[in-house]
């Protein structure tokens, strides 16, 4: 119960710093990704803003054996930098720079719906299931192959 | 180089609010706000753990939409970018985010807070990548 409470209001914090700093207009961050045309230092001071918060704040809260209502931390736990993650970065800063979305602007749209919100969404819900869908197989398929080295104890 | 007129201080404050979410959601729930990963754990998500994301998301729609009808702003729409080019546009980025396991929240904002050099490169690249396609479709292929 007090999950959901916080996942509320703190998504509705998100949208309102997405909103506020600009980040829910295209233009905007088009403007500072295309640094040929009329740059826009927009983005930098939004991303500065939020890391410098959660540079200085994450460390105390890391610090802590467990969250305030939960269980444990659910951290990421690749540390190294692999293919996917240059791979994927390299698609996402494609598609980004096309749309002038990313993920959290692209479901800001759903605010005041235009023509834009029914074509961006869509595809990158399909991106994400399409990426997904392709990566479980791939894995049922690796253990298809070979289930004894699969089991075997190492 | 031309500078676009732009204000600062609701760009840091902005921030520092998307900042604080991150903070308030780590603190208190221990869960990342990662909107990629937010979205890819409700379409493929077990049972037990899409409701969260989904008032989260709920969450920063309405943030979005007291706002804007609280001053009346909403952003253009862009009546000359191609639909399918931004249908490709959307495409990527999920693919992307899908498989880099991050976008500019989740590696951004908080990889980037926990000083994660995974997130860093991640950062690094994309913003490069970013900044290459904004320069060809807009420079290149003249869409706007």
């Amino acid at each position: 119960m007090v999950r959901i409470l916080v996942s509320v209001v703190a998504g509705f914090l998100f949208g309102l710093g997405l909103v506020v700093s600009g980040m829910t207009q295209p233009a905007r961050v088009l403007g500072f990704l295309d640094p040929l045309g009329v740059w826009d230092p927009t983005l930098l001071f939004v991303l500065g803003g939020a890391v410098g918060v959660t540079v200085v704040a994450f460390r105390f809260v890391l610090r802590r054996p467990a969250p305030l209502f939960a269980e444990r931390f659910h951290l990421p736990e690749a540390t190294r930098i692999d293919l996917p993650l240059v791979a994927g970065a390299v698609l996402f800063g494609a598609g980004w720079g096309i749309s002038g979305y990313c993920p959290g602007p692209g479901v800001a749209l759903l605010a005041s719906p235009t023509w834009e919100t029914w074509v961006f969404l869509p595809a990158m819900l399909a991106g994400i299931a399409l990426h997904r869908g392709v990566a479980a197989w791939r894995q049922a398929a690796t253990r298809q192959k070979s289930p004894i080295s699969a089991t075997a104890p190492v | 180089m031309l500078i676009a007129s732009f204000d600062p201080l609701s760009a840091l404050g902005g921030g520092i609010l998307i900042g604080t979410s991150a903070v308030l959601l780590l603190w208190l729930t221990g869960r990342i706000a990662g909107i990629s990963n937010l979205l890819g754990g409700i379409v493929g998500g077990t049972a037990g753990d899409v409701p969260w994301r989904l008032l989260f998301l709920a969450g920063l729609v309405a943030g979005v939409a007291v706002f804007q009808g609280a001053t009346g702003l909403v952003p253009e729409t862009r009546v000359a970018f191609p639909p399918w080019l931004l249908a490709a546009g959307g495409l990527l980025v999920g693919v992307g985010t899908s498989l880099g396991n991050g976008c500019t929240s989740g590696h951004g904002v908080c990889g980037l807070g926990r000083l994660s050099l995974r997130s860093f490169v991640a950062v690094l690249v994309f913003l490069g990548t970013g900044i290459l396609t904004a320069i060809v479709v807009r420079h290149g292929f003249g869409v706007a």
